[in-house]
């Protein structure tokens, strides 16, 4: 009820630029039923993320409930729902890092950015995803910045990697 | 249709093609367990619990979602099929809590049945493996959300999607963690969820429970009653869950074609105030009889004996035509008859009438002038096999939820929908027209459509030879009305009139559904006769699907006004006026009888006003918050000698009673509403009367006796029974007769089935009649010290004067207060935004209320309810009346809008709060 009553004009949701992007990812699947997970990687790769806003947006123009797209979104874990981080770290809590201190690597991560798995710092510039095995058992523990992997870490060396980020994202 | 045969657990069945092995084993008689079943809703096949072995399959199916097929031999009970159904069971219960102690569903639950027919217990301790755990959502005012219980049968998401066309709810999340929520997770009020408990309905486990039922009886200690629901003129028929002489839930009946299976938030959880605290119980009278002095318990012979006398006294007096009363659209059917008896036949004049004076009048004249009958002509079912559905002047989903439903479905269906209305209503979602008119320019948009309509040819000129007359003038008078023109008017663009009326008049079968924004006019039987117009036009009547549909307000508005509740009938529509009418009631009661049609109700108040009208009997309705200009009505009843209230709560108008006199709700009574679409149904006495409180044909009887006239069918199956021998219609109706579904009236033998539609070869005054209609302007328009439009209605979650819904918790407790609607434009001009406070005032006074900025309303249009007393609609609403009907203009107003000072904000605080104090706490 609290939907229909909302007063109607289209708020804005991201940069115009990615607005009018979504508006014309909506004109293009207008007509075509069911194609909502393309609907929604597409959102996603304009913002980021799926804003709330832009779910709404996508559930009045395709007429498609919000419990569907939402049910959808939280479905595959290829949806993020919350703006997301520029830098995703991954620590690995698969059973050889854990036998080797994975779980004091992800403490130390947590304490240095003060967040926790699943959550983004405040300023957008770390994402905390936890994630089982990554593939590089030899190296446990394992962490992964973006697309660089770190292993044989302790906990002592992630301040400094994480540090390395920040400095980036700060001259880019 | 093919039929397939097969056998099922050794016995041969035949059946349809496309049947499941479920249904075809329902045919059996053979009880196939299903969790995420049911009959009204898509397959899901999901939880596997209905499988079965077929002869040569690999697989056990599940039956739900498995056709038969020519040649299946299939066993329902073997080891195989028990074992696989034991898993199912184990799997469930490893993640289900272990409450069935206190659980409301204990011994109604499929799960827990399913394991007691499968011998499946708890997993063993320590075996069960990981539990979820969600934390209980208790966020909203009607039902508990136990996810924890939940098996994810699904059944509540479909009942939402496909019974409701909502889809509030929706499986979130993955495996472990899946559950049913809304987007977001957020409580189910900041959803598109309206209440309806559909879904509550449709669990088959513990997981959504009613708080109305949490503690308060087991289901084996519950009997369930089928009954009308009081509120609105769909007249659903519901269930009420009663345990002793308590009401403790309700849900909706599968048993009528009026609402099959489906109710709204009022049917489903507003019946609480049936046992609030705060019923009259006792009669009350005036202490010293002083017109101020204070309202005190009396006996039922005191206060029977004080009306009797002073009516006796105010008619022997003054004269008959010194005495009225007002019936009760709210009443049945039998005790209307009963309350227009002693009106005609006791008190001697035809001084009756009652709100549907206020809300339909122009329906009864307009159409009666144009059929020959002012009712619906089509029924609920057709309304979602019509092609093209006309919505004017009606917020269908708030105001008649039901009804609202078969619109949805008829668009799903394929249907188009054209909405008329000043408002963003729900349904202008769905519409592909929105025809968005200024407030009281219905006949113009009418009479452009049929320009539009005769200019492409596009009449049926077949139906308007053969079945109609006065055709040329009609064409006479809609010539001017171009599109171009009737735009200045309306504010319609000229090519949606042009697409409207296309679209209705190219339809196979187009329905016009509508409601008080056509009536509530000082235009309003012309606006009726423009409906009618166009229906004719276009031979859209006398046919299935099709039809002019006024949609009622009050569950039995129908029948008070089948009863005779009216100045100028008779029960049937049967003139005062017309001498063998006269003379056959005169026969029939023993009375004499006035053949001068009487006055309306607001005649009367301007009577009582005026010191003509001294003693008034109202019974069951509240002039105080439901009639226009309240600070005149007010007046009025205070001028009169001696007021006689009947009703079941000490409402506005009751306060100013000389005599208060307890009736009984719906639950605690016997006889038949009749539904908008002319169905006449049972009300059933579900629990005996509160207090001292007695039967309302009692009270009436008694009050008759008092004043000389002892009737001998007093109790309803009698009254019915006398009614039906002096009224044609109803001849061949009885209480008897009405069984489960009811009956649609004209019925007049006891062999005749009821009628679906009406004016099927003929209209029932022989020929249609076209009435040439011009536009003429609303009472009273927007100038410079008043410039805005004010127009009312109602919301989903209250009802009409609040009396019965602000007194239920659930409803009391989502919506407690007014949120008057305004366009952003104006509240910004104001400098008002969402949630302030305003005053809103006309020519006849002011309120304070709060408001709501939404572009639902045009720039230029205020929208309030006049459901709160506190911040009453109806002081600031015009009493100008249409001249034919004399139903007040509720739908144009001119008002002045301003913030409210802080003064204005405190006082409303400290008014009309108590009710939903008292609720939060009650009950
Ligand atoms: S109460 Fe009605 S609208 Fe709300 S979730 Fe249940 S079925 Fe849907
Ligand atoms: S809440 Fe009830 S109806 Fe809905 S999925 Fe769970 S068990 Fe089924
Ligand atoms: S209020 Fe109307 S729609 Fe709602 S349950 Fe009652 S009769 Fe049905
Ligand atoms: S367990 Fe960490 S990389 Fe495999
Ligand atoms: S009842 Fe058939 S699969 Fe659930």
């Amino acid at each position: 009820m609290s939907q229909a009553s909302q007063a109607g004009k289209p708020a804005r949701i991201g940069t115009p630029r990615q607005d009018a992007a979504l508006a014309e990812i909506l004109g293009e699947y207008k007509h075509e039923k069911g194609a909502l997970i393309p609907v929604l990687q597409k959102t996603q790769e304009v913002y980021g993320y799926v804003p709330r806003e832009a779910m709404a947006r996508i559930s009045q123009d395709l007429k498609v409930p919000m419990s569907k797209l939402y049910g959808i979104a939280t479905f595959y874990a290829q949806f993020h729902l919350k703006p997301r981080g520029e830098n995703i770290i991954r620590v690995c809590q698969g059973t050889a890092c854990h036998v080797r201190g994975g779980a004091r690597i992800l403490e130390a991560v947590q304490k240095e950015l003060g967040i926790k798995p699943g959550e983004t710092t405040p300023d957008l510039r770390f994402t905390i995803e936890p994630v089982a095995c990554l593939g590089a058992c030899g190296l446990s523990p394992v962490m992964m910045v973006n697309d660089d992997t770190y292993g044989r870490l302790t906990p002592e060396m992630v301040s400094e990697i994480l540090a390395r980020y920040a400095r980036a994202a700060e001259s880019a | 249709m093919k039929m397939i045969n097969l056998t099922i657990d050794g016995r041969p069945v035949q059946v349809p093609e496309g049947t499941s092995i479920l249904d075809a084993a329902g045919q059996l008689g053979i009880e196939i367990p299903t969790l995420c079943h049911a009959p009204e809703l898509s397959v899901a096949g999901a939880c596997r619990m209905c499988v079965v072995e077929v002869e040569r399959a690999r697989n056990l199916p599940a039956s739900c979602a498995t056709p038969v097929a020519e040649g299946m031999v299939v066993h329902t009970e073997t080891p195989r099929v028990q074992k696989a159904r034991r898993v199912v069971l184990e799997l469930m219960l490893a993640n289900h809590p272990k409450e069935c102690l206190l659980c409301e569903k204990n011994g109604d639950c499929r799960l827990q049945d399913y394991a007691y027919r499968y011998q499946v217990n708890w997993p063993e301790a320590g075996k069960g493996g990981e539990v979820r755990t969600f934390p209980i959502d208790t966020t909203n005012p009607f039902f508990i959300r136990d996810h924890q219980k939940c098996i994810l049968c699904g059944k509540c998401v479909r009942a939402c999607q496909e019974v409701r066309g909502v889809a509030a709810i929706d499986y979130a999340n993955r495996g472990f963690y899946t559950k049913i929520t809304t987007a977001y997770d957020v409580p189910l009020q900041e959803s598109p969820c309206q209440f309806c408990g559909q879904c509550v309905d449709a669990c088959p486990v513990g997981a959504l429970t009613p708080r109305q039922s949490i503690g308060v009886g087991r289901a084996w200690e519950i009997r369930k009653v089928q009954t009308t629901c009081t509120y609105c003129g769909v007249g659903c028929s519901i269930d009420l869950h009663v345990k002793g002489d308590r009401v403790v839930g309700a849900s909706a009946s599968k048993m009528s074609p009026a609402n099959r299976g489906r109710i709204c938030v009022k049917g489903k959880f507003g019946w609480d105030f049936i046992h609030r605290p705060d019923r009259l119980t006792t009669p009350l009278v005036r202490k010293g009889g002083g017109k101020d002095a204070e309202l005190v318990p009396a006996s039922w012979e005191e206060a029977l004996d004080l009306v009797a006398k002073r009516l006796g006294e105010i008619r022997d007096k003054h004269g008959s035509e010194a005495l009225a009363g007002l019936t009760s659209a709210k009443a049945t059917n039998e005790e209307n008859y009963l309350m227009q008896k002693l009106t005609r036949g006791v008190f001697g004049t035809n001084n009756i009438d009652h709100c549907a004076r206020l809300c339909h009048a122009s329906t009864v004249a307009g159409l009666a002038m144009a059929f020959g009958s002012g009712a619906m002509t089509n029924s609920i079912e057709e309304i979602d096999q019509s092609d093209v559905i006309l919505v004017m002047g009606s917020n269908t989903t708030e105001g008649h939820p039901v009804i609202g439903l078969q619109v949805k479905n008829a668009v799903k269906k394929g249907a188009k929908l054209i909405v008329a209305d000043p408002r963003k209503i729900e349904l202008t979602e769905l519409a592909h027209l929105h025809l968005q008119l200024v407030p009281g320019t219905n006949v113009a948009l009418l009479n452009g459509l049929m320009h539009v309509i005769l200019a492409e040819g596009l009449q049926s000129q077949k139906f308007i030879d053969s079945r109609t007359e006065g055709f040329a003038r009609l064409k006479e008078a809609v010539a001017e009305y171009t599109p171009d023109y009737v735009s200045k008017i309306t504010g319609v663009p000229a090519e949606k009139i042009r697409e409207a009326a296309r679209l209705y008049a190219r339809a196979a079968n187009a329905t016009i559904l509508y409601a008080m924004g056509i009536t509530q006019h000082t235009t309003g039987t012309d606006n009726v006769l423009s409906i009618a117009n166009l229906a004719m036009l276009c031979g859209q009547v006398g046919r299935p699907y099709t039809g002019v549909d006024p949609l009622r307000g009050q569950n039995n508005v129908q029948g008070a006004c089948d009863m005779g509740g009216l100045p100028n009938v008779y029960p049937g529509y049967q003139p005062v006026d017309k001498p063998e009418n006269r003379e056959k009631f005169e026969a029939s009661w023993g009375a004499e009888l006035s053949d001068k049609p009487g006055l309306t109700v607001t005649e009367i108040m301007a009577a009582a006003e005026a010191g003509k009208i001294h003693g008034l009997y109202i019974f069951g309705e509240n002039p105080m918050m439901s009639d226009p200009d309240l600070n005149h009505v007010e007046k009025a009843l205070r001028h009169l000698d001696f007021l006689v209230v009947q009703d079941i709560f000490l409402t506005e108008t009751a306060a100013l009673a000389d005599v208060v006199l307890p009736g009984v709700s719906f639950a605690e009574k016997d006889g038949s509403f009749t539904n908008t679409e002319r169905r006449v149904q049972r009300v059933r006495q579900a629990v005996p009367p509160v207090g001292q409180a007695r039967q309302d044909w009692e009270i009436i009887a008694e009050v008759a006796e008092r004043m000389g006239h002892p009737w001998e069918n007093r109790k309803p199956a009698d009254v019915m029974r006398e009614m039906a021998a002096l009224t044609p219609i109803y001849g061949g109706i009885s209480l008897e007769r009405l069984g489960d579904e009811g009956l649609q009236w004209p019925c007049p033998t006891p062999e005749h089935p009821g009628t679906p539609y009406l004016h099927a070869d003929k209209f029932s005054r022989g020929p249609g009649k076209f009435h040439a209609i011009t536009f003429r302007k609303p009472a009273e328009l927007p100038d410079k010290e008043y410039p805005l439009i004010l127009t009312t209605g109602r919301i989903l979650f209250h009802y009409h004067t609040g009396t019965l819904s602000r007194r239920s918790k659930g409803l009391g407790t989502l919506r407690p207060y007014e949120r008057a609607e305004i366009n952003p434009s104006d509240a910004e001009r104001l400098d008002l935004a969402d949630g302030d406070f305003a005053v809103v005032k006309s020519r006849r006074g002011q309120v304070t209320t709060r408001v709501q900025v939404t572009d639902r309303v045009p720039a230029g249009v205020v929208f309030m309810t006049f459901h709160f007393k506190e911040s009453a609609a109806n002081i600031l609403t015009n009493n100008a009346v249409d001249p034919v009907a004399k139903i007040p203009e509720f739908k144009v107003a001119a008002v002045n809008v301003r913030k409210a000072t802080a003064a204005e904000v405190e006082k409303l605080a400290g008014a009309g709060v108590e009710l939903v104090a008292a609720t939060g706490e009650g009950a």
